[in-house]
């Protein structure tokens, strides 16, 4: 005689440690087996879209920094070429160098987050991450020495960043990017070919290609299915083209290739900056501008590569000195959207590895 | 880099494949009827020269007398970009179809719109507030929202 089952709904979230924020699953089990899942979003939200109608353009940076507040800088970055795009403005050359060395650092720093935590939901706990927390404190050492802050920066302005860089900051930048190659093989030494890692993440949570284009995946979620689309490369903003670096690529699309973008990422990023160290030029940081802003009358949409993928900056102005309307696209929230499919059929240990490999911030998913 | 369509050569095709579906060109964007949406999406996604396999952002904004849904595309194919646009002159219940059957990346994106913009989108699977809950009386991106 067969035993009757019946499928177990469980709420994972919002309070839990593996969510990464405030972050609901509504999980149907049957058994342990995963058979329908539901993200249940919302709970940090701020209304930023809407504040930011009636803000001017300069105010308006302060509130990116409070949407992926593991990667303040590059968001920042976003909404100032957004708005220097629509607007005309142009940024001096140090200002750009400044700018991709803290938005490549804010890369690093991010994907490390991404790959400790990453190996906390795989059950290492607290582990690795506090080895990557060694090498992320460094980086909010030296943002701390540019601006004062740790987390959120308000680092770039307008036409430029909102001061010079100290003294003392190269020889320390110089310092962490001469020594951070070899935290990085550390890691793959420990990590990427550690059996438990292997077994618990090959193969599992596969997005196909097709699904990543189709359900918008960007960022490391996309490439690691296989789709060689870096916005630096594909539509480059700033001054990427001048930089030599390589958009590394998985196969498989599973939390494997997921883990082992980000940490080549981490090596591309460093050879970024090496580069720009060494290009950096003097003078000028901030353009000088007829405050408060006005933008002529018009739209546009910026986007950038931000650690998480494709963060994009929707802008209408009426030439007033707040924007009319402020659209941020956030890329783990449209990441999030083939989650479903990549949990189906896989046990509830495993939901917990497909989540953390998606790498999100619930500080832009609800805004 | 992307390269962004010339919105009349496009609008030309369009008219072509799907017949009086344009409503008018933007300087930057084309405004495409409501009712035509979906036959255009799956042209412009299938159609090899444009292959439109990509949609960037979906968002939506209040003009007072009408609303906008704007769909930003790209192809990773060809590396280009298009900007569509549909209006909405109704405020009680403005409805636009939805293009979560062309591309998945609209869902989320098209329950956020309906969440904080009021606007129903017809054959979303699962059009639900996304943010706020769902006794929540309003849609505060609206501009008469205060």
């Amino acid at each position: 005689m067969g035993l009757k089952t019946e499928p177990f709904i469980l709420n994972v979230g919002p309070q839990h440690p593996s969510t990464h924020g405030v972050f609901r699953m509504r999980v149907t089990l049957d058994g342990e087996v995963v058979v329908d899942l539901e993200p249940v979003i919302g709970y940090l939200h701020r209304g930023i879209e809407k504040l930011a109608e009636s803000r001017t353009y300069t105010q308006i940076i302060p509130l990116t920094d409070r949407l992926d507040y593991l990667a303040s800088m590059t968001n920042n970055f976003g909404y100032v070429l957004a708005v220097e795009k629509l607007g005309g403005i142009k940024v001096p050359e140090r200002a750009e160098y400044l700018r991709i060395i803290m938005a490549e650092l804010m890369r690093i720093s991010s994907h490390l987050m991404a790959v400790g935590f990453f190996l906390n939901d795989l059950g290492a706990m607290m582990t690795p991450v506090l080895y990557m927390w060694r090498e992320r404190e460094k980086i909010m050492d030296l943002f701390e020495m540019v601006c004062g802050q740790r987390l959120t920066y308000n680092y770039m302005r307008i036409g430029g960043v909102s001061q010079d860089i100290p003294e003392e900051f190269l020889p320390a930048l110089k310092r962490f990017i001469d020594e951070m190659p070899r935290f990085i093989d550390e890691y793959e030494q420990l990590l990427s070919e550690n059996e438990i890692l292997l077994v618990r993440t090959k193969g599992v949570g596969v997005l196909p290609r097709e699904t990543a284009i189709n359900v918008g995946a960007s960022g490391p979620v996309l490439r690691a299915s296989g789709v060689k689309w870096d916005i630096r490369k594909a539509d480059t903003y700033s001054i990427y083209d001048r930089f030599d670096f390589d958009v590394p690529v998985g196969n498989a699309g599973d939390c494997y290739d997921r883990y082992w973008v980000r940490i080549q990422e981490m090596r591309q990023s460093i050879r970024i900056v090496q580069q720009a160290m060494k290009q950096l030029p003097a003078g000028e940081v901030c353009a000088k501008l007829k405050q408060p802003l006005r933008l002529p009358v018009g739209e546009v949409y910026g986007h950038i590569e931000a650690p998480k993928g494709e963060l994009g900056f929707y802008l209408v102005s009426d030439n007033s000195i707040a924007p009319y309307r402020f659209h941020v696209r956030p890329p783990t929230l449209i990441n999030l959207t083939a989650l479903r499919d990549m949990v189906i059929g896989w046990k509830i240990a495993d939901l917990i590895v497909i989540f953390g490999s998606i790498d999100v911030c619930l500080g832009e998913i609800d805004r | 880099m992307t390269v962004a369509l010339d919105c009349e050569q496009v609008a030309r095709r369009l008219s072509q494949a799907v017949p009086d579906s344009v409503l008018s060109l933007e300087k930057s964007a084309i405004v495409v009827k409501g009712e035509k949406l979906k036959e255009v999406a799956g042209f412009l996604k299938g159609d090899p020269d444009f292959s439109f396999d990509y949609l960037a952002n979906l968002t939506a904004v209040d003009y007072l007398d009408r609303f906008e849904v704007v769909y930003h595309l790209v192809s990773l194919t060809h590396n280009h970009s298009l900007v569509l646009k549909v209006r909405c002159y109704e405020r009680l219940k403005p409805t636009v179809p939805s293009v979560v059957g062309v591309w998945r990346a609209a869902d989320f994106q098209e329950r956020e719109v309906y969440d904080l913009m009021g606007i129903v989108f017809q054959g979303h699977p699962n059009l639900k507030r996304l943010f706020l809950w769902e006794d929540f009386a309003g849609h505060p991106l609206r501009k008469d929202y205060l």
